[in-house]
């Protein structure tokens, strides 16, 4: 077998790893403190606004741009594109630590955790729940995931007979895994948009709309994309190694088409559903909507013409205008145009905060480790 | 290395399948709005008998055992200032201008009760994702198991009415709500708050007969003098007083699917701080899009198998024997 990916190797321990560490033992302090003294002792979470900052970033963003794996395994295995294989190890990794610490912070935000196991149990479960396909969903894809991670793993102990012979049978069943692979992130990225249909008046109507999971699906996908391009640039920058610019070029251009797409749909509609007027009248809402749609339209247009995609830099500026179009349009789909009446307010506290940027740390330190001493990152001479 | 015309086709097919569930106008497995059970109780409360005594308020912490709560510095009493993990029930009050005349929109004023609706096809119910909160088959209460409650807090998106309250204070939070004192019905008792409201605002009984009382009210002529039973719907007790004249809207007859907790008042609901829902629960709504993609999971099966297929043939270049 031809191996395409390499580890780097060098030291773990440097100064930016001990950076992060730092940011997870304050994290892991505060996490304590919410165990033993209730969600409103960390958070500014109340009646009125019941989810914030954990579910929006952490579970939300975390797993969107999680979907790297997701978006590559489509282009790869069922597009058939085997020239973006490369990519699709990093791609994985980045899903493997997206998606697992998204199912941790699951346990930190629900308020009566040793409860959890009532949802794998079938005569408790409420098949009605869209809560439910969304949790058994990223459960089941977090083992997936693992799974595809693992010949990583084990080929990073390629001198070991066992490992060998354990990678050769997991090879075997990798169309069903890569199946599954897919089935599973489109399920519950369609579904973590439904969930807020069931709010109704509570969001505006600027993003409340029966298109909503198809909305979440299609920037799962593009942000997918955009995590792919915005990780191998960063990596190839901090790594010091060459850029793998003609390739992810033209992930860019695939993106382009579908943040096309959804852009044309978005707004025909909002046309339909005769809202539009919602978008001039100058509050918050509106700002947010345009701040959002702006950056996917910033994305779309430096993606979709050769001549900006083909420079590094405009492809990095968009990349990162698609992660945060796609960020900001769960944060307003699920925060700043939900709005339970009057009374109530939310913005994140500082513990609160601090907990996500542990949790984000934890989720660099996973990555630096793993492709220091695994065969992630693609060979450079095929680079 | 180029995609084919089959195979372009094989993956739109899957993924055209799954679109067109959610893109279509009217999905295949509409979730029919649940209708009222035909044993379902309830409480009507109307605006204009109600005196603002608050005596339900302090039955409800009474019988339901829950702690007063000082809402202001130095307060000696329970005065909460809205529903809380604490307060499953509040008497409050709508000003407006000078507020001369009870039950009056504009320089009037009028008492609203708030509490758990009942819904008829409650969001609380359909977003639980493990059922710790249930609508009784037969009384129609919409009850809480802490038990099995994980603390997602998913009803407390899902309610239309802010109902559902979460112990943010507490290490092991539960969540808070009326349950229609069902431990009391369950003693052939009814609902504390009807118990002890003094003068026929709240009254108990069969969602059937306080529509049927609810719709009397709403005919009769104002400035005549009319009978109000007490307490219950059935109860042979009856106030007398002059008929003000109400709104016409009995809110909770359609609202929001429906609920077994009828308001009948003298100024528009949506000032007294409901919120205006369409007939439809959003439960029906979000249920329609689960049930048109995941019934049976015929749909995401269809979809692994074309998956497979495509996978296993560009993966090891053949077709399937």
């Amino acid at each position: 077998m031809v191996e395409e990916s390499q580890s780097l190797g060098g030291k773990v321990i440097t100064k930016p790893f001990m950076v992060l560490a730092a940011l997870v033992l304050v994290g892991v302090i505060l996490m304590l403190y919410r165990y033993l003294f209730g969600l409103g002792a960390v958070t500014n979470l109340s009646d009125g606004y019941p989810w914030g900052l954990w579910i929006t970033y952490d579970v939300l963003v975390g797993t969107a741009l999680g979907c790297g794996g997701y978006a590559m395994a489509l282009l790869v295995y069922i597009f058939n594109r085997w020239e973006y294989h490369p990519l699709v190890r990093s791609a994985i990794l980045t899903s493997v630590f997206g998606y697992t610490l998204a199912g941790l912070a699951i346990f930190l935000d629900i308020g009566r955790y040793w409860n959890g196991y009532n949802l794998f149990l079938p005569w408790h479960v409420n098949f009605n729940s869209v809560l439910v396909e969304v949790a058994l969903c990223i459960a089941a894809y977090v083992a997936i995931l693992w799974i595809e991670l693992a010949p990583t793993v084990l080929a990073g102990h390629h001198q070991n007979p066992k490992a060998r012979e354990a990678r050769e049978s997991l090879e075997r069943w990798l169309p069903v895994i890569v199946a599954l692979g897919i089935l599973l992130p489109t399920m519950h990225q369609s579904s973590l948009g439904t969930l807020m249909i069931i709010a109704g008046h509570k969001l505006s109507p600027l993003w409340q709309t029966g298109l909503l999971p198809l909305f979440f699906l299609l920037s799962a996908i593009t942000m997918g994309f955009a995590v792919t391009i915005f990780e191998s640039i960063l990596s190839s920058l901090a790594f010091k190694r060459p850029f793998e610019t003609p390739m992810i070029a033209k992930v860019g251009g695939v993106m382009a088409w579908i943040i096309g797409v959804y852009l044309v749909i978005r707004l025909l509609d909002l046309l339909v559903r005769g809202q539009m007027g919602l978008i001039f009248q100058g509050n918050l809402n509106s700002f947010m909507f345009i701040l959002e749609n702006l950056c996917y339209l910033v994305a779309f247009i430096l993606m979709v013409q050769p001549a900006s995609r083909d420079q590094l830099r405009w492809l990095f500026v968009a990349s990162t205008a698609m992660l945060l179009a796609g960020s900001l349009y769960r944060f307003n789909a699920f925060l700043v145009g939900f709005n339970p009446g009057p009374g109530w307010s939310y913005f994140p506290a500082l513990p609160e905060i601090f907990i996500t940027l542990g949790i984000i740390a934890l989720e660099l330190m996973g990555y630096l480790y793993f492709v220091k001493r695994y065969p992630v990152l693609p060979k450079i001479e095929h680079a | 290395m180029e995609i084919n015309r089959r195979d372009f086709l094989k993956v739109s097919a899957g993924g055209g399948l799954m679109l067109a569930s959610t893109l279509s106008p009217i999905p295949a497995l509409a979730r029919e709005p649940k209708v009222r059970l035909p044993e379902a109780v309830g409480i009507l409360y109307d605006a204009t008998v109600c005196v603002g005594c608050k005596a339900c308020m302090a039955a409800c912490k009474e019988y339901n055992h829950l702690p007063p709560e000082y809402s202001t510095p130095g307060s000696v009493w329970d005065n909460p200032l809205d529903l809380s993990a604490k307060t499953y029930n509040i008497v409050k009050l709508y000003k407006n201008g000078a507020g001369e005349v009870k039950d009056r929109e504009i320089n009037g004023y009028s008492y609203i009760r708030r509490f758990c609706m009942h819904c008829v096809d409650p969001a609380c119910t359909s977003a639980c994702p493990v059922s710790a909160l249930t609508k009784d088959p037969k009384t129609g209460a919409v009850k809480y198991n802490k038990d099995v409650c994980i603390g997602c807090r998913y009803c407390q998106v899902a309610c239309p009415y802010n109902i559902p309250k979460f112990q943010w204070d507490q290490a092991f939070p539960q969540i808070q709500k009326c349950e229609l004192c069902y431990h009391r019905m369950a003693q052939g008792s009814y609902p504390a708050c009807c118990e002890f409201c003094p003068n026929g605002g709240s009254i108990f009984g069969d969602v059937q007969h306080l529509l049927e009382e609810a719709k009397r009210r709403l005919a009769l002529e104002p400035g005549k003098m009319a009978a109000y039973p007490l307490h219950r719907v059935d109860s042979r007790e009856m106030r007398h007083r002059i008929v003000t004249p109400y709104q016409k809207h009995l809110f909770g007859e359609k609202d929001g699917g429906g609920s077994q907790v009828l308001i009948l008042a003298g100024v528009p609901c949506d000032k007294l701080g409901l919120p205006i829902l369409p007939d439809e629960s959003t439960a029906a709504t979000s249920e329609t899009i689960m049930h048109s993609l995941y019934k049976g999971m015929i749909a995401p099966y269809v979809v692994l198998g074309a998956l497979f297929y495509i996978v296993y043939k560009n993966t090891t270049k053949q077709d399937l024997p």
